[in-house]
């Protein structure tokens, strides 16, 4: 067998160079050129809707498109990355202020990606058992998150209002007395984690118990007849085996909340308080209240780069936590 | 071979028809006539009611000329960004209604048509205008972009029968007496309080700061443009504010959290506030809340008891619309006509009748129309005892700076916690800092 196959193998180039080359039949131009063109329109799609604005981002952030060249554009005058100085000088303004955006993100994103997963987590072992109503129940947990995020945020914020609001007038049935404001002030930023987290945990949930439901059951009944409790079998067990899945979900949440937009612009405007100051917001006004289009730019691709590291560091280190186990 | 470009055929057919929708926003002549295009603002209580009005008033103007005006009225919350989007992308209406206080920074952008000589006479001269309306059509020493349309002005309303009740003959006309009488009014037992603000609205808080500001002396900018929102004036003038809700509690905590320019003016239509100091137009929001016209009277702004050195009895910034031409236009001739038809006197009547404004031409004052006391008050106001506000390109910086500011030092005063001077100067000279980076001071 292994002598046959040597020869086969010494006799090949030999044979190559003394054969015409049978080549395989060339398919036609159409059918050649046919998967190109049917991914064509996603792939133009995907460059005009996400590739081509990026680009023009990073373009804007290194010209000085201010109020003043804003109907001629294309004249606005290229600065280098003076933008970027700006937006960076911790001891300006400009920069100090995005520094408080950011830290104000940071303790935002990881309150509601914690909230966000302790809840559905405990929503999805709920209702991973066989109980009857069990998907009745499951379509109750998903409303938040099918609902548009505007109206979900809209009806926190009348919820939040001092006077009217459905939590203080809670607050004050429980007795007590002189209910807080929400949406003013320091609670402000209390009122968006809220908020953030009514809004988010469904998607938690959806996961967690996609995951759960792919855990063999033998597993806990042999954990049981070994005496595991209840908390061991989810900490050696659940916890594991749910990895990859909690892998992308923390990573998908976290950038989500990172980004997060409609919550603090719809509960507070434009102006939001201090302490509900999010860097998405931040860039919001400085490029579309301050018409300053290029230090608006600079920040974004500064966030763009920083969830870009994050996104690396993270998948790099489940990636090298996987191989070695 | 034809079987092999099909798919190319259909993509080309997909995306053909986001090619032709990339096409000029501008409007195009018709068989019918010359066409064009106008943006409005939300002038009455509600969308529907502004486009009952101009429906009409286009309808006339077609007649006159002949010429079609497809209109399209816009919320305030859109309209800047409407008009910032459309200045950008060249996809621009021909004509369009702007707030006055953005006329600073929209003539920045060089987009609109310059009201020269020539243009100026086209729509019937300057000297048709009323001049304090006028002084609001862009920065001081450059050729205008915009000219005025509604005119506005804040004025003090009071409740005939709250007053009545509580035994107060008229209006205050000091703070003095303002403050007296709010305390009368108060009794935060009833939810009834003697004034209503809109405590977390920037942009009342940045008018408001404005009209103070020049009562104590001060100003938000000195004569280089440079911030001054730290200065002596203006910590006196944001205190006095504060201490509505802190100090004289006249004004309710809740006030710190209305933003949406309804609330305060709700408040005053269902007894739960005697006083609110706001612009003309809020006499329909009051009736649309089920007032009448009898209910209630306006006055003017009270002012210091002795006006502080360098004080002006200031009481309303020159509040109004103006309405402005892209420089752009392929219907120049059309637009101008449009903007004549509009500050015309009849026009002007009709138009400030509906949507209870003042009109921004000298002639149409003498319409019984706006001979009610309470016009006359407006119309005083907005001619003695109005100043524009900063006519710089980043006014919208400004309101924006200068009213968060506020926003917050209402929210610690409402929190029930004490704020004094320092903590007025900490947070404005924050304000002015912000501001002077915004403006490349800093």
């Amino acid at each position: 067998m292994s002598a046959s196959k040597t020869m086969v193998q010494a006799e090949t180039p030999e044979r190559m160079a003394t054969q015409p080359r049978k080549r395989p039949p060339r398919p036609q131009l159409s059918k050649r050129l046919a998967p190109y063109v049917f991914i064509a329109p996603a792939v133009i799609f995907e460059f005009i809707i996400h590739i081509l604005p990026m680009l023009v981002g990073i373009a804007i952030s290194l010209i000085g498109l201010t109020l003043f060249y804003i109907h001629y554009w294309t004249q606005a005058p290229f600065i280098g990355l003076q933008n970027y100085k700006v937006a960076l000088n911790l001891s300006g303004a400009a920069g100090s202020a995005l520094l408080h955006s950011f830290l104000i993100t940071v303790a935002y994103t990881v309150l509601v990606v914690c909230g966000a997963w302790v809840l559905g987590m405990a929503a999805a072992l709920l209702l991973n058992g066989n109980f009857r109503g069990r998907n009745w129940f499951r379509t109750l947990f998903l409303i938040p998150f099918a609902m548009p995020a505007y109206i979900v945020v809209i009806t926190w914020s009348f919820m939040l209002q001092k006077d009217n609001g459905a939590v203080n007038a809670l607050l004050g049935d429980l007795h007590i007395t002189n209910p807080p404001f929400w949406l003013v002030g320091t609670n402000a930023f209390w009122s968006m984690v809220m908020t953030a987290i009514w809004r988010s945990w469904p998607l938690a949930f959806l996961f967690l118990l996609a995951g759960l439901q792919t855990i063999p059951s033998d597993m806990y009944e042999a954990a049981s007849l070994d005496g595991a409790s209840k908390w061991r079998q989810f900490l050696t067990i659940t916890l594991p085996m749910l990895k990859p899945v909690n892998v992308v979900l923390l990573l998908v949440t976290f950038l989500w909340t990172f980004n997060d937009f409609n919550t603090p612009f719809v509960l507070f405007g434009a102006a939001p308080p201090p302490a509900a100051d999010l860097l998405s917001l931040h860039i919001y006004v400085n490029s579309f209240i301050n018409w300053n289009f290029g230090l608006g730019s600079a920040m974004s691709v500064l966030l763009l780069i920083f969830l870009f590291l994050v996104s690396l560091v993270y998948l790099g280190i489940f990636q090298a936590g996987g191989e070695a186990e | 071979m034809a079987k092999r470009f099909l798919p190319l055929v259909a993509i080309l057919l997909l995306i053909l028809p986001l090619l032709a929708a990339c096409g000029s926003g501008q409007s195009q002549s018709t068989g019918g006539g010359e066409t064009i295009t106008y943006w409005a603002s939300n002038q009455g209580p509600s969308i529907a009611y502004d486009n009952h009005v101009l429906s009409q008033a286009v309808k006339d103007f077609k007649d006159q000329t002949g010429i079609t005006v497809k209109f399209n009225v816009i919320s305030w919350t859109d309209l800047f960004n409407r008009i910032l989007t459309a200045d950008f992308s060249g996809q621009n209406p021909d004509v369009l209604n702007i707030g006055n206080t953005w006329s600073a920074t929209l003539q920045a952008t060089r987009a609109f048509l310059p009201f020269d000589q020539a243009n100026m006479d086209a729509i019937g001269g300057k000297s048709k205008f009323l001049a304090t309306s006028l002084a609001a059509s862009g920065a001081a020493g450059q050729v205008p972009t915009s000219v005025p349309l509604y005119g506005l002005s804040y004025a003090l309303f009071y409740n005939k029968a709250m007053f009545r009740e509580a035994g107060i003959k008229s209006p205050p006309k000091t703070w003095s007496e303002f403050i007296q009488d709010a305390k009368q009014l108060t009794n935060p037992k009833i939810g009834q309080w003697g004034v209503g603000i809109e405590g977390a609205s920037i942009t009342e808080n940045a008018h408001w700061a404005f009209i103070l500001s020049n009562q104590q002396g001060g100003s938000l900018f000195d004569q280089n443009n440079v911030p001054t929102f730290d200065s002596a004036q203006n910590v006196r003038a944001i205190q006095f504010f504060t201490d509505l809700i802190s100090k004289y509690k006249v004004a309710g905590p809740q006030d710190a959290e209305y933003s949406t320019g309804t609330q305060a003016p709700g408040d005053f239509a269902n007894r739960k506030a005697a006083m609110i100091i706001f612009q003309t137009g809020t006499i329909s929001a009051l009736e649309s809340d089920g007032m009448k016209a009898s209910d209630f009277g306006v006055a003017q702004v009270p002012v210091p008891d002795v006006l502080p050195p360098g004080g002006k009895a200031i009481e309303s910034h020159v509040a109004g619309i103006n309405i402005s031409i892209f420089k752009d236009t392929q219907h120049l001739s059309a637009a101008l006509k449009f903007v004549k038809f509009m500050t015309s006197r009849a026009e002007q009547v009709k138009l400030n009748k509906l949507y209870t404004s003042l009109p921004v031409v000298k002639d149409a004052y003498s319409d019984p129309a706006f001979n009610s006391p309470e016009m006359q008050t407006f119309e005083t106001i907005l001619a003695q005892h109005a100043a524009p506000m900063p006519l710089i390109p980043q006014e919208g910086q400004m309101e924006t700076v200068m009213g968060g500011a506020l926003k917050q030092l209402l929210a610690a005063a409402a929190s029930g916690k004490p704020v004094n001077t320092s903590d007025i100067e900490a947070q404005l000279s924050d304000a002015n800092q912000t501001m002077k980076a915004d403006l490349g001071l800093d």
